[in-house]
């Protein structure tokens, strides 16, 4: 298990350099001057040098690479050129509103998703499995937007129990968490409708299994033999659902921070792209990126944990 | 004391009848042997007598255990019933386990669903089953640590570690080696006794039947066609499907002469034949992963100084168990696999050439494997599959739609059939139409891959026969690779023992069997259960 984690990490610690290597090539040594296109095509000429300058554009490229990597070791990511403050403030503001967010959403999923999956597993081709695989075909195909925006409708319009946006800080926690229900809620079910379904297919695979059946002959009985013996074999797929869903749920809540005007990550890149402030996008797609390595590192080491026989294998 | 009776036993299926009233009877301290081919209702019976059947089978008649209707009681007293009344050994030791729990906990688990043994007893109870049932690994293994054999010791450890009245024994060594079935063969027979546990033992070979069953039942298309004690039985078989079952079941294709030449076997370390394939001094390393973070790559030698010569003509058995390097040999033979040292040859030139396969030497080989099941596309037509070789010549077949013909022809089907897809072929006819294909582009060497192994006994004669009358024939050459003592016998001139990467003995098929000088191939001969002499058909 030891050995394990130590080549997941050297995997990891490998998977980040190449990534840092690909965000800085794609963004700097592509052909087209960042200051450029920072600036927009009616820049000035001596803006331009100005801000070449300021960037460190002059330097040559493993340079700037290096300092672009120490800047990101030491937390200095530099400063916005739109927002003229540390990019290490903007994020450190945002993150504390999209982690708590997707971790939220991510939770509910798995919340619903779980008892939904194995109940329409344990009973297959009953009315409660019918009435949840069609329920989860809703889940997948309403866009979330559409769903927060009945859900602002009905639940801060109509009975005004939540309030329809905005964010209303750490301060006082209980606020925070109200103000994230109904974005965790709107972006939680279309994933908790995809992790259902996989959770009721792996789990049926599971089922039908030679060693349900020596279970079945040991005397335990078709409910004991799904819980005792199906549910942890039917994990390892699921777990890949959640790891990917949480990648996706910390960026890709972009539409849902829209509607609720939350000021998250996906709002400040989007913003960024917008105003063409590359500094601000190199350095919040390699936290991103982190992340996502970060978290199918712990994926990694929830498989291990979940089935032996992949705790020999690298 | 009759501690099981079956009458009248009925189940169909969403209409479709599978058991038609079957009657058994199992005695305490007896075993009882359920035998018959593929689908004639074996499996379907034992999990009648299990509460186990599928959902949506319909069940009539009575399975009568000490006194209690298994089809008249709940599923509740049915799970009392199943794990402490009567245990249940599957076939597949490799799947028949939860990978993810430890051989331990699941023996404990049966003493724990049925007693109020708490964690720590259980458990001590279980390691004691477990060596009960001769296993000297600890149980906090996981089921991939440990064999194929041993796995198959933890399954029966978990079925009678509460020593079931009743035992019933799916084919419970279909899966293993010859030498390892013997083991278990004699654990089962000695728990029957020690326990004084009745046991249902379903097995296809009818060798082991006669071995260790007291009784057989005969069963065909759901019916049990004959029973009685063995010896009887076997003496004064009265239904000619019994007969039939035994003929083939020692059936020896009748093979042209034997080879003329093998007498001369080239000496190893000779110059390799101008005619026919030569393997010399071939070794074959896998790495396998590290032991520690940077230390050296282990490996394994899968094969390890091979040497064997097949002239042009000559039938050559391999025999050997799970794990010995015959894959790793065919594989290496056919140019898919490139080894380490050594020299693989047809011809004189070499089978691969700059790490790949070299086209011109692989077109005279083809190959048959296994599992009829797998080893066909179902999207493609069979003429399509039979002609797929084609691919490998230069100068393709002008009229290939003759040669498809002819090819199904020689394999004893019709040219008609090359417009149906493979769906629609049994097992046997399936094995026929890989041997069409194998041969339509007139190879030398044909490499046989445990292919008679997943047949059913007479099917399984059929196409030996086809073998023996294509060798005829054709004057082909052939390597026939099985675990199955007998097959070999029956269909080579000479035979290969194949044991940890080495060939231990090589010898004329005849001598090698009456005499084996190779220890290893004694033990592998007296393992093999054996049909007695006193059955003529």
């Amino acid at each position: 298990m030891i050995r394990y984690t130590l080549r997941r990490l050297i995997s990891l610690l490998l998977s980040l350099l190449a990534a840092s290597i690909i965000i800085f090539a794609v963004i700097e040594v592509i052909p087209g001057d960042p200051a450029a296109f920072m600036l927009g095509v009616n820049a000035r000429e001596d803006t331009l040098a100005a801000l070449r300058d300021q960037m460190g554009l002059n330097d040559p490229l493993p340079i700037r690479y290096l300092a672009w990597v120490g800047g990101l070791l030491t937390g200095d990511l530099g400063t916005s050129w739109t927002y003229k403050t540390p990019v290490a403030d903007l994020v450190s503001d945002r993150i504390w509103v999209s982690l708590p967010l997707a971790l939220y959403a991510l939770t509910l999923s798995t919340l619903i998703a779980f008892p939904a999956g194995i109940i329409a597993a344990a009973r297959r081709g009953g009315p409660a499995d019918l009435g949840i695989m069609g329920a989860t075909q809703l889940g997948v195909a309403i866009p979330n937007f559409w769903f927060a925006m009945i859900l602002v409708l009905i639940f801060a319009i109509n009975l005004r129990w939540f309030s329809a946006g905005g964010f209303a800080g750490w301060d006082d926690p209980l606020a925070a968490l109200k103000s994230l229900t109904l974005p965790a809620i709107a972006l939680a079910l279309p994933q908790a409708a995809i992790l259902a379904r996989v959770m009721r297919s792996s789990l049926l695979d599971m089922l039908g299994e030679d060693f349900i059946r020596t279970a079945r002959a040991k005397g335990l009985s078709r409910r004991q033999a799904l819980w005792r013996h199906a549910l942890r074999n039917a994990l390892i797929p699921v777990l890949t659902i959640i790891g990917l869903q949480f990648s996706f749920l910390l960026a890709g809540g972009i539409i849902i921070e829209q509607v609720f005007f939350l000021p998250g990550l996906g709002r400040l890149i989007f913003q960024a792209i917008s105003a063409r402030d590359l500094i601000v996008v190199e350095s919040v797609v390699m936290l991103l990126v982190f992340t996502v390595i970060i978290v199918n590192f712990a994926v990694d080491l929830a498989y291990a944990a979940v089935d032996p026989r992949l705790r020999r294998r690298a | 004391m009759t501690l099981l009776r079956v009458q009248n036993l009925s189940v169909s299926i969403g209409g479709t009848d599978i058991l038609h009233d079957v009657d058994l009877s199992v005695t305490a301290g007896q075993i009882t042997a359920i035998t018959g081919e593929s689908g004639s209702g074996k499996s379907m019976t034992a999990l009648a007598c299990m509460g186990l059947l599928p959902k949506g089978a319909r069940a009539a008649g009575t399975i009568d255990l000490a006194g209690t209707d298994i089809l008249q009681t709940s599923e509740r007293q049915l799970n009392d019933i199943r794990g402490n009344d009567i245990g249940m050994v599957f076939q597949e030791p490799m799947t028949a386990l939860n990978p993810v729990q430890t051989i331990g906990t699941q023996v404990a688990e049966t003493i724990r669903i049925h007693t109020d043994a708490p964690r720590t007893e259980a458990k001590t109870r279980a390691a004691d089953m477990l060596r009960k049932v001769g296993l000297d690994v600890s149980p906090d293994r996981y089921p991939h640590e440990v064999s194929g054999g041993q796995r198959q010791r933890v399954v029966i450890a978990m079925a009678i570690a509460l020593r079931p009245e009743l035992l019933i024994a799916d084919e419970p060594t279909t899966a293993l080696d010859v030498t390892t079935q013997a083991r278990i063969l004699d654990l089962l027979k000695g728990l029957v006794a020690e326990f004084g546990m009745g046991m249902i033992l379903i097995t296809h070979d009818l060798a082991v039947v006669s071995d260790i069953a007291d009784q057989i039942a005969v069963m065909q298309h759901g019916r049990v066609v004959e029973a009685g004690a063995t010896d009887t039985l076997m003496r004064r078989m009265q239904h000619s499907y019994t007969r039939s079952l035994f003929a083939a079941s020692s059936h020896v294709p009748a093979i042209r002469q034997p080879y003329a030449s093998h007498t001369q076997t080239i000496p190893h370390g000779a110059a390799a034949p101008k005619q026919g394939l030569a393997v010399e001094n071939v070794t074959k390393k896998y790495n396998l992963s590290r032991k520690t973070l940077l230390g050296p790559r282990p490996t394994f030698a899968a094969l390890k100084n091979v040497s064997l010569t097949i002239s042009s003509g000559e039938r050559v058995g391999l025999v050997g168990e799970s794990g010995c390097g015959k894959s790793t040999l065919t594989r290496a033979i056919l140019g898919l696999e490139d080894v380490q040292a050594g020299s693989i040859t047809l011809d004189g030139a070499p089978v691969v050439s700059n790490r790949r396969a070299d086209l011109t030497q692989r077109r005279k080989m083809q190959v048959v494997f296994q599992d009829p099941y797998g080893s066909f596309n179902p999207r493609h037509t069979v003429a399509r599959l039979v002609s797929e070789p084609f691919y490998l010549l230069e100068d393709k077949p002008k009229n290939p739609a003759d040669r498809i013909a002819q090819a199904l022809t020689d394999v004893g089907l019709s040219p008609s059939d090359g417009d149906k897809y493979i769906h629609e072929f049994s097992g046997g006819q399936r094995q026929r139409i890989a041997i069409a294909r194998a041969l339509i582009t007139d190879p030398q060497l044909v490499i046989f891959d445990e292919a008679v192994s997943a047949l059913d006994v007479s099917v399984r004669a059929q196409v030996l026969d086809l073998i023996a009358d294509i060798s005829a024939r054709r004057s082909l050459s052939y390597l026939f690779i099985s675990h199955d003592l007998s097959v070999v016998r029956a269909i080579t001139d000479r035979v290969l023992v194949m044991k940890g990467g080495q060939i231990v003995e090589d010898g004329a098929t005849e001598d090698v069997y009456r005499n084996p000088s190779h220890p290893y191939t004694q033990t592998l001969l007296a393992a093999a259960p054996q049909l007695p002499e006193f059955i003529e058909v």
